[in-house]
């Protein structure tokens, strides 16, 4: 089971009453390569990783759900104060009239959220797509900061770049660990 | 010491509609080439830690927007 | 109807702090599911862990539980249900 926790994992701050920012970071929220796939993926594909890998999956599986939080929150501020009028300048017209001020899992675009999630069952496959994953979340991330203009958002969303960068360094220790030889005792 | 960002300059047409934005970068961050983490690896302390997004230097890759860098430099072609 | 009263200024300091020191076990939690036989990191582990909890229960007396099902208690009223919740601050 899990507890949740009262507090963010990271200090998240909104600078500017920007509500087109919403818009895009909403594709982290409900996006291909978003925090809640990547919460569903690990979470879904723990049950069927050796062993030794299992509590990695387990752990950043749950870390993505703080992610997730984060970036709620940001679209959550953006919003929350915006006048029908501001939304709809800002591109958020449609999401308006079909969600009012609720956050909803969609992509930038506005497509719903795809439960296609990733899942092989086999474990080099699947680590190998939890790898390329965090590659694509940290290049979404990449091209939000790049459009983006409010430097307290930056730093929110460079804490989050940053752990899309620490997670794909523990996939790949882990296909390590699973490509070792079984009689080869490893010393660290 | 590895770069974290590499540039390369893809073919400019005398036909291209907009003016060309060359080179083109890409990120390379330090996951590409740390291998096994080691143990013992040099810490931030926690405040810097949680302001990094990670607890070693070692594992930190910042991020700046590419196009808000008027230096553009050829660090490799192709 | 009366406001909600907002955070105390150092609501958002102390918060760092237990934020920062979490950080540090999220951090090692990951570290630790790929290198085990890490010592060190394990001795670090532990002791960021106790310093949690100290931070955490001086957290609670000031500005009320953080964590619901029993893993925190509450004074009279119930106070977990109370803003503000954490996209709120």
């Amino acid at each position: 089971m899990w507890y949740y926790e009262k507090k963010l994992q990271y200090p998240v701050r909104v600078g500017v009453c920007n509500p087109r920012m919403a818009k895009f970071l909403i594709e982290q929220y409900g996006g291909a390569d978003g925090e809640l796939a990547a919460a569903l993926r690990y979470l879904n594909q723990r049950y069927t990783i050796p062993s030794r890998v299992m509590g990695l999956l387990n752990d950043i599986g749950t870390e993505e759900f703080a992610h997730l939080e984060m970036i709620a929150t940001m679209v959550y501020k953006l919003t929350k104060d915006a006048t029908p009028e501001q939304l709809k300048e800002a591109g958020l017209g449609d999401h308006y009239v079909d969600h009012g001020k609720s956050i909803y899992y969609h992509n930038a675009a506005g497509q719903k959220f795809d439960m296609c999630i990733q899942s092989k069952g086999d474990p080099i496959a699947d680590l190998y797509e939890d790898i390329a994953a965090e590659e694509k979340a940290r290049s979404t991330y990449q091209w939000i900061i790049n459009i983006s203009d409010d430097p307290l958002i930056k730093d929110s969303l460079g804490f989050l770049r940053e752990r899309e960068i620490v997670h794909s360094q523990r996939f790949r220790e882990a296909v390590e660990l699973l490509k070792e030889e079984q009689q080869k005792k490893k010393v660290f | 010491m590895a770069t974290y960002r590499k540039w390369y300059t893809p073919y400019v047409s005398p036909l291209d509609p907009c003016p060309p934005l060359v080179p083109v970068s890409y990120e390379t961050p330090v996951q590409l080439y740390l291998g096994f983490q080691p143990t013992g690896m040099k810490q931030f302390s926690p405040f810097e830690a949680l302001a990094h997004g990670t607890l070693w230097p070692g594992l930190f890759t910042p991020y700046t927007n590419p196009y808000a860098s008027k230096k553009r430099r050829h660090d490799n072609d192709g | 109807m009366a406001e909600p009263k907002p955070v105390p200024e150092s609501y958002y300091s102390d918060l760092k702090s237990l934020q920062a020191i979490d950080f540090v076990l999220v951090e090692l939690t990951l570290y630790l599911d790929t290198h085990p036989n890490d010592l060190d990191a394990l001795k670090q582990f532990n002791s960021a862990a106790k310093k949690s909890a100290e931070l955490r229960q001086d957290f609670e007396a000031k500005y009320g539980p953080l964590q619901q099902f029993g893993q925190s208690l509450s004074a009279y009223p119930w106070q977990w249900k109370d803003t503000p919740w954490p996209w709120q601050v």
